[in-house]
């Protein structure tokens, strides 16, 4: 960890308006990525802007009678939430799957959603990464790649995104909303938040310099029933070799956003109309174009199991 | 004393204390953080200083240069010690890579500095502005690939069961062509991390030439004597301390770089200094359970039994180092007349491979009793039956060894009465819950019972308390308590009375904690001092001490009785003793068996397998402390469903590293993986092994798990899988439709 300067943040234009001006700030809110990202010195901010203390912790209706979530609501919280679970369960499912008690605890929503790979070649600081030291090289390509993209991807980077969360918020089509360093307002949908990693893989998504999230938004609720499924090696505390989630209704129809499989949560809404056909239609759709590794194909059959399954409960 | 006729009648047969579920005496320090672990002894040494270690970026190859430049600039930055600044340092008796020193680079994350600092913070920013260049050579790193050359190889990794190059009993090969029922398969175990939860951790000072040590070690002796050597000092100059130790497995058994590099960051800095390793110089840095590749032939005869065996092994380690043993329980586990065991060593550049939990039997067990499940189903025969028909009581290479105990068959059919074995449907992949496949699965379990060499000191007050001191180790066992219990017994004394003291390279040398020999070991080295004191404290008060009986703080003979503390004085009464082993080891054949129950879920769209329950019966001597050793069944069996299920070191075959090296990428199970487990004692006492007529569990408890785990996903399934972790994507294939 480099030493740093920390000042906590008084609104959040000027946040914005401060982090904006100093080339070595972040922001700062639980924490549970940042600092580890520090420690090994992938991410050496001089400046740390602590945004805990915004009022941004509230969970509100929109009046369109969908939720407008504070950046710095705890995941816990928002999993807890009472409108949450009856109305939008496929995110607290989401969330709910990730992580540990005491990570959701800390975690903010904002913060979940910028969380950064987990692929290891990045973490260790010895290997060539793009993402990590844009030029360098991927390491992952050739090497081992259980956990990573099959769809995607580029030559530069076939890291995953990790985030449960915002799978699930993809699924519902959430908005992000921000501050910029001139303290204009702007409504990301999720749909455009992250990038592909392209030949840039470093830039993760659609946010400025120095731009800061206020807020997520859900539109009014979808019905149907809501499945997240998140499958992997362990019962519990583990990222998603794959994660599907879905909300299907009666008659068949729905949407479908997968996690674990690629640099964003993935979704085309083009295949969704073949839902009703069943999960092999909609999967090959969905994941057309894949270019899996030998460490990972097994993604492919599986992402398509897993919606067939679900596609069953829903039925059943 | 020592040992060389079976124990007859002793006061440990009273079991009055001995044998009973009593709670872990260091139990309230360590729930209440009093229990000083090495990394917080903030109190042993004045003004500490911060190291940090730096290890290699490269697997092979050398260190060119090293700008030390701005680490040593940096704030608060006492000392930077480089691996350059010496020649390479002689390597302990027990290491096979060296710890330091020197530009060469043997495997990846060897340790090439350590930066000494203030704070621990400003020691690792200092360590990242070290700059290195290296000149890297190819290296090794494919076991499969590196097997061609590989060479036959003896095996003792000095902590578990040893083996000749090449078994040969009878004709293997003629047997094996003649059998009607035949099974020849090959299978593979991945390279494992330890992943205990204290890393390796050392605080060290030095007072002139004299060099203390607080660390966190499983092996004092060891641990000093490979420390002096590599720093080339006398071992009479060195001292360690571990009197807790936050999970080994075998990890710290061996001297690592963090004891070296605490000491030579001390000298430099002239403070005493602390470090720990970081969780990724665990898995690179120190040493793993070896990956293996084993083939097994078996031929049979209709009627079940085993007329030809061939265990063969290939597993790789660097340039001197040894084998995994994976082939020792199939010299001994079932009858025979034809075998044939061997083990290849590739050299290979990988860190260094050495003992983990159960060395040789934990993976030769995941791979012989798929084979046993395998040859049963082959024909037509129950998977306990065909175990039983091939029971044998004596060694099968050498008939004139009887087994001392051996109740492998009890153990098998206790655990299928209380199992419910005979709901197993034989035919695989037929009991559906909802989405889940279910199945259930067996294997034994085995491992053999070593004997060590164990010396303790009892001293006896005024007050009748009793003070034991040896260098005995605790890795969360359960130590302090079988030996206060030991004591107690002895003495004739309650728990209370009795005090512990582990861990001090000043106290009588130990059997340590190692290849489950800790436990009755290091009693029975307790026990002969206490029999010494009893003598000293008969003599004292004029009894005859054949006839003294030790109860409830007084000694009695006939109508006599004093209280115990009379016989100590002022100056207390102190008597040490060793127990030392004689023949009775070769003469007989002493192992522990276990029978393992394991059902499983398999998730019939996803593959993924969710233990249900599991059941381990063990025959493994007189259990000294019934919850201590459930403690340490269920522990190792909840490692064991790591080792079917998840664990793996992935191996970068460019670089030459383990990659997942931290614990969100090795994954070890979670609560929620371990939902139900029981464990079971047989009633057994083994006079051959020690006056304490007890064995070894905390190993016994892995061996044979990881079979049942993949015997019951088969049983599920119907899907047979010989290369572990057996994760969701070796079954995907091969599960029914989902629709
Ligand atoms: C062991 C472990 C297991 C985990 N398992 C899972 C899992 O299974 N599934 C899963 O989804 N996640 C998992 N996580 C990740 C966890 O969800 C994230 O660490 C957490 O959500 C990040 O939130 P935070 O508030 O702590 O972010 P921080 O660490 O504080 O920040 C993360 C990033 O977001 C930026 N940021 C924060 N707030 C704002 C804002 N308002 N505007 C702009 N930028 C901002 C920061 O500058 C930083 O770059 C795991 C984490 C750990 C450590
Ligand atoms: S996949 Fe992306 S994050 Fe991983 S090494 Fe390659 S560039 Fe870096």
């Amino acid at each position: 960890m480099k030493a740093f300067t920390y000042e906590r943040a008084r609104s959040p234009a000027e946040a914005a308006a401060g982090a904006a001006r100093n080339p070595g700030a972040t922001f700062i809110a639980g924490g549970t990525n940042l600092l580890d990202l520090m420690k090994l010195q992938i991410e050496t901010p001089t400046h740390l802007i602590d945004v805990n203390g915004l009022a941004l912790d509230r969970i509100e209706a929109t009046p369109d009678g969908g939720l407008r979530i504070g950046a710095l609501v705890r995941n816990t919280d928002l999993a807890a939430h009472e409108r949450v679970r009856r109305d939008y369960g496929v995110l607290s499912r989401a969330l709910l799957a990730g992580a540990s008690g005491q990570l959701r605890n800390k975690a903010t929503t904002a913060g979940n959603l910028l969380q950064r790979t987990r692929c290891p070649y990045f973490y260790d600081t010895n290997m060539p990464c793009n993402k990590r030291q844009p030029g360098s090289g991927c390491s992952a390509i050739g090497g081992v790649t259980r956990q990573h993209a099959v769809v995607g991807s580029s030559e530069a980077c076939i890291a995953t995104h990790p985030s449960d969360m915002a799978v699930a918020m993809r699924a519902l089509d959430a908005v992000v909303e921000t501050v910029k360093a001139d303290g204009m307002t702007r409504r990301i949908p999720i749909a455009e938040f992250h990038r592909l990693p392209g030949d840039t893989p470093h830039i993760e998504t659609s946010l400025d310099r120095g731009e800061f999230i206020t807020a997520v938004t859900l539109p009014p609720p979808l019905g149907g029933r809501q499945f997240y499924r998140k499958v992997r090696d362990r019962a519990s505390y583990a990222f998603a070799l794959v994660s599907v989630a879905a909300i299907v209704q009666r008659d068949g129809t729905g949407r479908v956003a997968l996690g674990g499989v690629a640099h964003k949560p993935w979704r085309v809404e083009a295949a969704e109309t073949d839902l009703p056909r069943g999960a092999k239609a909609a999967m090959a759709e969905i994941l057309q174009g894949a270019r899996p590794t030998h460490d990972n194909a097994f993604k492919l059959p599986l992402a398509e199991r897993t919606l067939a399954s679900v596609l069953a409960e829903a039925r059943g | 004393m020592k040992f060389e006729t079976p124990a007859t009648n002793n006061p440990i047969d009273q079991l009055k204390i001995v044998g009973q579920p009593v709670d872990r005496i260091d139990g309230p320090r360590k729930t209440t953080g009093t229990a000083p672990y090495a990394y917080e002894r903030h109190d042993v040494a004045r003004n500490q200083a911060y190291g940090y270690v730096l290890g290699a970026g490269i697997a092979k190859g050398r260190v060119t240069a090293m700008d030390t430049a701005a680490a040593k600039a940096a704030p608060g930055v006492l000392a930077v010690v480089t691996t350059l600044d010496m020649p390479r340092l002689e390597k302990g008796q027990l290491n096979t890579a060296s710890l330091f020193g020197g530009p060469d680079i043997q495997h990846y994350h060897q340790a090439i500095a350590v930066v000494v600092a203030e704070s621990f913070e400003q020691a690792r920013d200092a360590t990242a502005m070290i700059r290195v260049s290296y000149a890297r050579a190819p290296g090794r790193f494919d076991l499969a690939a590196e097997a061609p050359k590989a060479q036959l190889a003896t095996g003792d990794s000095g902590e578990g069961s040893g083996a000749p190059h090449e078994d040969r009993t009878g004709d293997f090969e003629g047997a094996f062509a003649q059998a009607p029922v035949k099974l020849d398969a090959t299978y593979t175990t991945p390279d494992e991390s330890h992943a205990m939860m204290e890393p390796h951790a050392s605080i060290a000072a030095w007072e002139g030439e004299k060099l203390t040590v607080w660390t966190s070690s499983q092996m004092i002796a060891w641990g000093k004597r490979d420390l002096a050597k590599t720093l080339g000092i006398p071992t009479e100059s060195v001292r360690l301390d571990s009197p807790f130790i936050g999970g080994g497995f075998g990890g710290k058994l061996f001297l690592r770089a963090d004891a070296v590099l605490a000491a030579l960051g001390a000298r430099a800095a002239r403070r005493p200094v602390k470090l720990a390793l970081t969780r990724p110089l665990v898995a690179n840095n120190t040493t793993h359970r070896p990956a293996t590749i084993q083939h097994i032939r078996i031929g049979a005869g209709r009627d079940g039994r085993i007329t030809a065996i061939a265990h063969e092994s290939l597993s790789g380690d660097l340039e001197g180092g040894g084998p995994e043993t994976a082939v020792a329980q199939t010299k001994l586990l079932y009858a025979g007349a034809n075998r044939l065991t061997a083990m290849r060593l590739a050299i290979l550049d990988l860190p260094e491979g050495n003992a983990m939990r159960a060395p040789g039997e934990a993976p030769g067990l995941m791979a012989l009793e798929i084979a046993m499940d395998e040859m049963a189903e082959k024909l037509e025969i129950d998977p306990i039956e065909f175990r039983i028909i091939n029971d044998t009581q004596v060694d099968p290479e050498h008939p004139e060894r009887p087994f001392s105990q051996r109740q492998l068959i009890q153990c098998l059919r206790q655990g299928a009465e209380r199992f419910g074995w005979n709901r197993r449907n034989a035919t695989p992949g037929q009991r559906r819950e909802g989405r889940w496949l279910v199945g259930m699965g067996v294997a034994a379990g085995f491992r053999n019972n070593l004997v060590m060499k164990s010396g303790a000191r009892v001293r006896l007050d005024a007050g009748g308390r009793v003070t034991v001191e040896t260098d005995m180790t605790d890795i969360g066992t359960g130590s302090y308590t079988i030996i206060a219990q030991t004591a107690a017994e002895m003495m004739g004394v309650p728990l209370d009375k009795v005090t512990v003291r582990l861990g001090d390279s000043s106290f009588p040398v130990s059997a340590g904690s190692g290849g489950q020999w800790g436990g009755n070991s290091s009693t029975a080295g307790v026990y002969a001092a206490c029999v010494k004191l009893r003598e000293a404290v008969a003599q004292r008060l004029a009894f005859n001490s054949v006839e003294a009986e030790f109860v409830d703080g007084q000694v009695r003979a006939g109508n006599r009785s004093a209280p115990l503390g009379q016989a100590a004085g002022a100056d207390g009464l102190v008597a040490e003793d060793t127990i030392e082993y004689g023949e009775l080891a070769t003469r007989y054949q002493q192992s522990t068996f276990a029978g393992h129950f394991v059902e499983v879920g398999v998730n019939a769209a996803t593959g993924e397998t969710r233990v249900r329950r599991m059941l381990a019966v063990c025959a493994a001597g007189r259990i000294l402390n019934p919850k201590s050793a459930r403690s340490q069944v269920i522990g190792a069996m909840t490692m064991g469903v790591g080792a079917a299920l998840m664990e793996e070191l992935a191996v970068d075959k460019r670089h030459g590293f383990f990659v997942n090296h931290d614990l969100a990428g090795y994954e070890v199970p979670v609560h929620a993986d371990i939902p139900h487990q029981e464990v079971i004692f047989l009633d057994e006492m083994d006079p051959v092994s020690s006056p304490m007529k007890a064995k070894g569990v905390g190993e016994l408890g892995i061996c044979g798990v990881g079979a049942a785990v993949s015997n019951a996903i088969y049983n599920a399934t119907g899907v047979r899988v010989r290369g572990y972790p057996i994760t969701l994507d070796k079954l995907l294939d091969r599960l029914p439709q989902v629709t």
